[in-house]
């Protein structure tokens, strides 16, 4: 009888893999995350090697996605792009969780006033705007990716911690958990079977969806010129430089751009497609 | 029964925590804007020790940090953001003053894209539940979603300025001229609101009111109007503030790319210009403005919803 009904995880997969969008964004990203690691080998020059004779120069075999105002191989250069984007998008997402999911489970664990104070510094700190904060750090400290970073972490985590604490709440009062409870089950051991693998569904999907935030954002400071400086180059930073060379030579604006879409699209259908497999309250 | 003993707690408890918040903003931010080494006047220019002195005494730089945070604090309840460093003597308020407008129309322009946009959107996919124009409705949301703001307006100017001159590529001056800015800064909006007007009708249409109007024989289009849309549309004022949020965000970008004067763009030439007071007045000034507009839109939505009053008044009844 037990094994009629199938894993929580062997049933996630059923659903996960069922579901187009999300399989075709798993795709994409295996292939970004391999051209990441991998593009670069591919090109005979470096991301800062400059070919002044070349200057601007569309697509061609010689540059497979064209050249920038200083000759430097756009195709390169979008797959350290990528590294840094992805680096950033994938760490601060990591740290919300960790530090979500460390403040969440307290709160819920705690209960009684600890929890209650808990959960206003979360509503005090949330209304405050994520953005705003995110460029006053930047702004004070000087820009670089470790800036980045903790700007964006440092009130990013408070969403996973909200999340965490709800879904603590309602398990903690099921009835098989109070029935662990009753049969002398410790705290700890209680966290560690019931509360945290039901948690985890919740998590992994809102992480994925972070991701996403985090690489807008860090586009977006360096749109806006607080981001990696020169001679790195982040997606952000190219999609800025094109602009001003969008009349002559849009390629130079479409490749960063196009793959920031498609990176951001990808993950957000992923996490779509997490969220349906993944939630216990969707199950049948 | 509007104003039960248990609303009025839950307006206060939130008014605490919007006070608190602020107070956090304010104090954080002149705090931090402190903490940068060196000051505004250290520069190429060497500049005589006297004058040095002076500047300091003119911008109060030399009392101690607890007195300049008072004087920063009465200043703001005055609605007295600072002096731009940049531009010499100008103040912040005034700043504010002439770009807000321009601002705020363009993001009120967007916005009366976005709601009704979004909702109608969201209303076909949903009734169209599983079929083409669902589909359609949620790949064009997904995309909305994920397209970059720059990204989105970068490209409308290519085809509709450059490539097929229908349009002026910049500027502020005319209706012309606001088309594309409202459309980039409305795609982020309406994608959002059209996905939650969705799945808000998707669960109203599945509830025993509209199945009982259904097994009644009302055609299914009117029961969507008149009882499904109501109860899915109650959701969308919750979403106002973050949606205002998006626009404001959104207003930094567009306003940079058009080349719209607004106060977007003067944050962006202050951060360029490492303008500090003028930073840190427009932060805060963005910060309040936010915090307020999130704080009367979920009064608005308690007020509306009968079922929060419910949860205020169990929730006071769990407090007891």
């Amino acid at each position: 009888m037990r094994n009629d009904y199938p894993g929580y995880w062997q049933d996630a997969w059923r659903r996960f893999s069922s579901n187009r969008a999300g399989l075709f964004a798993l795709w994409t990203l295996a292939f970004i995350g391999l051209l990441a690691l991998f593009g670069p080998l591919f090109s005979p020059y470096g991301y800062s090697d400059i070919h002044l004779q070349l200057h601007d120069t569309p697509p061609s075999a010689k540059f497979w996605f064209g050249s920038d105002e200083l000759g430097r191989d756009l195709f390169t250069r979008i797959w350290w792009g990528a590294r840094i984007s992805l680096f950033i998008g994938i760490s601060a997402a990591l740290i919300d969780m960790v530090l979500g999911v460390l403040w969440g489970a307290a709160a819920g664990l705690a209960g009684g006033k600890t929890e209650e104070a808990m959960m206003r510094i979360c509503d005090i700190l949330h209304a405050i705007p994520y953005l705003l904060v995110v460029i006053l750090l930047t702004v004070i400290r000087g820009s670089g990716i470790g800036t980045i970073l903790i700007a964006m972490t440092c009130t990013g985590w408070i969403n996973m911690a909200r999340i965490v604490r709800g879904q603590i709440l309602q398990i903690k009062e099921m009835d098989y958990v109070v029935a662990a409870r009753l049969s002398g089950a410790s705290q700890l051991r209680i966290a560690a079977r019931h509360l945290i693998p039901n948690t985890i569904g919740p998590i992994i999907a809102s992480v994925t969806l972070t991701v996403p935030t985090a690489i807008f954002t860090e586009a977006f400071l360096s749109f806006i010129g607080l981001g990696v400086q020169a001679p790195a180059a982040s997606w952000g930073v190219m999609v800025n430089d094109g602009l001003s060379a969008m009349r002559y030579y849009p390629w130079r604006i479409f490749f960063p751009s196009a793959m920031l879409t498609l990176t951001m699209l990808s993950f957000n259908l992923l996490g779509n497609a997490l969220r349906d497999a993944l939630d216990p309250r969707l199950r049948r | 029964m509007l104003f039960s003993m248990g609303m009025i707690r839950f307006l206060f408890k939130k008014s605490l925590i919007l006070l608190l918040s602020l107070w956090c903003v304010v104090t954080g931010t002149f705090f931090l804007m402190h903490a940068v080494p060196g000051d505004p006047f250290i520069g190429e220019r060497v500049i005589p020790e006297e004058v040095m002195r002076s500047l300091y005494a003119h911008y109060g730089l030399d009392q101690p940090l607890w007195v300049q945070y008072i004087k920063y604090l009465k200043g703001l309840l005055r609605g007295d953001l600072g002096i731009s460093m940049v531009y010499y003597g100008q103040s912040v308020s005034r700043f504010i003053r002439d770009a807000f407008p321009v601002s705020a129309a363009l993001g009120l322009s967007a916005l009366c894209l976005a709601v009704p946009g979004g909702i109608f959107l969201g209303t076909v996919a949903a009734l169209k539940r599983g079929r083409w124009p669902d589909t359609a409705a949620m790949v064009v949301s997904t995309i909305g979603v994920s397209v970059p703001n720059f990204v989105l307006s970068s490209l409308l100017q290519y085809i509709f300025c450059v490539k097929l001159h229908l349009l002026p590529v910049a500027r502020w001056e005319s209706a012309a001229h606001a088309v594309l800015p409202t459309v980039a800064l409305a795609a982020l909006p309406t994608a959002f609101i059209a996905r939650l007007t969705r799945s808000n009708m998707i669960d109203a249409l599945g509830s025993d009111y509209i199945r009982t109007a259904l097994a009644k024989g009302l055609p299914l289009f009117r029961i969507a109007i008149r009882h499904g849309l109501r109860n899915a549309l109650l959701p969308v004022v919750s979403y106002l503030g973050p949606v205002t949020a998006q626009i404001l965000t959104g207003s930094f970008m567009v306003e940079r790319i058009f080349a719209i004067p607004g106060l977007g763009q003067w944050m962006i030439h202050s951060i360029h210009g490492r303008d500090y007071p003028m930073i840190l007045g427009l932060t805060v000034f963005f910060s309040v403005l936010l915090m307020v507009a999130m704080f009367i839109v979920e009064i608005a939505y308690s007020l509306l919803d009968p079922r929060i009053r419910v949860q205020a008044k169990q929730e006071e009844a769990h407090a007891e």
